[in-house]
């Protein structure tokens, strides 16, 4: 938190304290013994298939799964893949983000309602944003599919306001691919906003009123910064999945909005593994870059 | 600004928040309507007339609920497994002083940051490189749940760990109580909330779990890789049952745990 320095001691009350001081750690051999098992399991069926999937990348595509693959340093799977699917990747990309500035403008309402407005209803409605996550993904954007089809409530309304035009639809559009990625990953962004606005006590709020601020610099001077944390965490939390998924692209889209997933998905399936390995490599790095770039310049390196 | 005017400007942000709830919710009542559906043809996904039959009937649909078993067996044996190793993991990171803990925790938290297509993907390419192809089934599911619950764990035991007052403890060694008396009666109970969200959280991230599931799965069919078999063919109304118990069960599991650390709290 980057104003630290101004805030009174006592300020964080219900602030969890880490009470896991230096001197309390036991050093020696348990310590690893503990890590062993879940490191192992981590090394083995984690960093292990990270590096296959680096080598699978870099086969000889003429291969098949039947002949077997040469290994021949084929770096021309990666510029293949760049120009046969860099229009998927861009629109992975462009999706996720825009779900992402949605799941804020739907999140930090709600976040803030439950932090501070919601008094004995907190935890009905913190049970309320967590139970539908817990409801099969893909049976709730099956609903999603219902709840945009062409002869529903929600389309007949729209077409009624003229919004849309007589023949207008939102199954099978970008849009539609878009709504379900924000509802999908619309806790991810709640929760950690909540956790920060919860320690941020109400009084400082209060403070910055008394001394004449408007209720727009309060937020901006004081809300948002210290809510800054769970901020971040929350558009990773949602940026992340919503740009390698395929499950809302393949239900709610058309094959025009078919996001990197689906082409990765597909690529295995038909048995390329080469080209499906050195697009997922693409994707990852890319993902790796863009979430540094964005904590450096959030400030918010200390998360990660 | 009249008093209606600082009404809304008091209450707005609350109305805001229960609107999105509202939204968050809408989903949920159409699989809970669904559920009572009764359709008129087969592929048709509209409410066309209400019906006890899928509640009654919910394993009707060919293999649908070998697929639920299917997903509870590898749910339970997951959870089972990811939890004892992430609990582990988390006392190590918490308690003990060893070199590479700042890589240790870059470790565990970067399955969480892979998206799931290359986590999955990276997986199958283990898999199918190392010969096993043939072995992508049941157990390949099973090692692909632990590996993306087992971070989860750790982050979540850590948190409850991490909040625990140390004090506790040593006022157990000072009245005479030696470490394993003193972990089993202080230090285990007091983690264990911790344990038990962890347990749910891997449970229902492998039972809803798809993506890695679907690239790792050979033969076999979970309830996620049925229902979206099932989205491509016509979707049977018996899914919808599924997912309004999945929900209820939920609720239940989420208000009990809701209600049990109300009632801890106060006294720690």
């Amino acid at each position: 938190m980057s104003a630290d320095g101004h805030l009174p001691a006592e300020a964080t009350e219900s602030t969890v304290v880490d009470h896991s001081d230096e001197d309390t750690r036991r050093r020696g051999l348990i310590g690893y013994l503990l890590l062993l098992p879940g490191g192992a399991w981590l090394a083995l069926f984690f960093i292990v298939p990270t590096v296959t999937l680096v080598s699978t990348s870099l086969y000889d595509p003429t291969g098949s799964l039947a002949t077997g693959y040469q290994m021949t340093g084929h770096w021309q799977n990666y510029t293949q893949a760049l120009s046969d699917y860099s229009p998927q990747l861009l629109r992975s990309f462009l999706y996720a983000l825009t779900a992402t500035g949605a799941c804020v403008l739907l999140g930090f309402p709600l976040a803030y309602a439950i932090a501070f407005k919601a008094g004995r209803w907190k935890n009905v409605m913190l049970v309320a944003v967590i139970a539908p996550f817990f409801t099969s993904f893909l049976i709730r954007t099956l609903a999603w599919q219902y709840l945009l089809g062409d002869n529903e409530f929600l389309v007949s309304l729209l077409r009624k306001l003229q919004i849309l035009g007589a023949d207008g639809y939102l199954l099978d559009t970008p849009f539609a691919v878009i709504t379900g990625l924000t509802y999908s990953f619309l806790p991810f962004m709640v929760l950690p906003l909540y956790a920060s606005l919860e320690k941020l006590d109400p009084r400082l709020l209060e403070a910055g009123a008394d001394l004449y601020a408007s209720p727009v610099s309060v937020f901006r001077r004081v809300t948002l910064p210290l809510a800054m944390p769970g901020l971040v965490a929350g558009t990773l939390l949602t940026f992340i999945p919503a740009s390698g998924d395929y499950i809302n692209s393949e239900l709610l889209g058309n094959p025009r909005t078919r996001m990197v997933g689906n082409e990765i998905q597909d690529l295995f399936a038909a048995g390329d593994y080469p080209t499906a390995s050195s697009l997922s490599i693409t994707l990852m790095v890319a993902i790796v870059v863009l979430v540094v770039v964005y904590v450096r310049r959030a400030g918010t390196e200390e998360l990660l | 600004m009249g008093r209606g005017g600082r009404w809304l400007g008091e209450h707005l942000v609350l109305l805001l928040g229960l609107l999105v709830l509202v939204y968050m919710f809408v989903p949920i009542f159409v699989i809970i309507l669904m559920s009572f559906n009764d359709p008129g043809s087969r592929n048709s996904y509209t409410f066309d007339g209400f019906t006890w039959h899928n509640w009654a009937n919910i394993c009707e649909p060919y293999q649908m609920c070998s697929s639920v078993g299917l997903s509870l067996r590898i749910g339970l044996l997951a959870t089972a497994v990811a939890t004892m190793l992430g609990t582990l993991m988390a006392f190590a990171m918490v308690r003990h002083r060893f070199r590479g803990r700042g890589a240790a925790s870059l470790f565990i938290f970067l399955p969480m940051a892979t998206p799931e297509i290359v986590l999955g993907s990276s997986l199958l390419a283990l898999f199918v490189s190392s010969g096993s192809a043939g072995l992508l089934g049941f157990w390949t599911i099973f090692v692909a749940h632990v590996l993306f619950c087992l971070s989860f764990v750790v982050v979540t035991v850590k948190a409850r760990l991490a909040g625990l007052d140390p004090r506790l403890e040593q006022a157990a060694m000072d009245l005479y109580a030696n470490e394993w008396q003193t972990f089993w009666r202080v230090t285990f109970p007091l983690v264990f909330p911790g344990i038990l969200a962890a347990a749910l959280l891997s449970f229902s991230l492998s039972f809803d779990d798809f993506i890695i599931t679907n690239l790792n799965a050979g033969q076999e069919v979970t309830f996620p890789m049925f229902v979206y078999g099932a989205a491509q063919r016509g979707i049977p109304p018996q899914i919808n049952v599924i997912g309004t118990i999945m929900f209820l069960v939920a609720l239940v599991v989420v208000a009990a745990g809701e209600v049990g650390s109300r009632r801890r709290t106060p006294q720690i």
